[in-house]
């Protein structure tokens, strides 16, 4: 079985912050000495999007949905995976080329479970959680609606 | 009975508003209230056929009966990460 943390840890896991994301932070939050291995995923803002250059972003999230649809990716790769520990911050405001958008950090006792699970967790979020994010352009701006990626792996 | 209405990204923009209290008549579906904003902001209409709704957030089916004190959200196709 999986070991509870304490809830006023395991609340600290899932949120939506204002602030630079700090991975050393997360990283520290999450790792254990029953885990062997320890996987980060950041996102990171992109300069350019199909062609276009890219200014700078601006994510806005739903945040008492997004906190409980992260809840729900972290419960399902404890329970599938036998995780410790995940925890998934996201940023929102105004985000510049370079910074990170999202940190996704799993620990696990071997590394095959804390890489699949983070890649998991990651393509997760893009599909279920309720963030959304707008790219400004030199020229206009847009808001971004549904990930590529998730067209795509759904064509798979 | 009266329910609250939240907004976000593209949908939030075109209704120039992030929160509304509304007042429905008992058997109101999800569906049914976003009809009643696309009257008030026909700009919405391509959303439409992609919105989810989330009624206490959890998405739900269009046709979901609202109750009184419900927190109804509109979520366009997600893009976060």
């Amino acid at each position: 079985m999986v070991p509870c943390k304490p809830l006023e840890k395991r609340a600290l896991m899932y949120e939506i912050v204002q602030d630079i994301l700090d991975a050393k932070k997360l990283t520290q939050r999450v790792a254990s000495d029953k885990d062997g291995a320890l996987v980060t995923f950041a996102g990171i803002v992109r300069g350019n999007n199909l062609g276009k250059k890219v200014l700078f972003l601006e994510y806005e999230a739903y945040p008492e949905m997004a906190i409980k649809m992260m809840k729900r990716i972290g419960d399902e790769i404890r329970t599938t995976c036998g995780l410790t520990s995940v925890a998934m911050h996201h940023r929102v405001g105004r985000l510049n080329v370079g910074e990170t958008s999202i940190l996704i950090v799993v620990s696990a006792p071997h590394r095959d479970d804390a890489f699949a699970a983070c890649q998991y967790a990651i393509n997760r979020f893009k599909r279920t959680v309720p963030v959304w994010k707008k790219e400004v352009f030199e020229d206009g701006e847009v808001w971004v609606e549904g990930p590529t990626e998730a067209v795509k792996a759904a064509k798979e | 009975m009266k329910v609250h209405l939240r907004l976000f990204a593209g949908v939030r923009e075109i209704a120039g508003q992030k929160e509304m209290e509304l007042d429905v008549t008992q058997g109101t579906t999800a569906g049914g209230l976003w009809e009643r904003l696309l009257t008030e902001h026909p700009k919405l209409s391509p959303y439409t056929n992609i919105v989810k709704v989330a009624i206490n957030q959890d998405v739900v089916d269009r046709e979901v009966e609202l109750q009184a004190e419900d927190e109804v959200a509109f979520l366009p196709p997600v893009s976060g990460g």
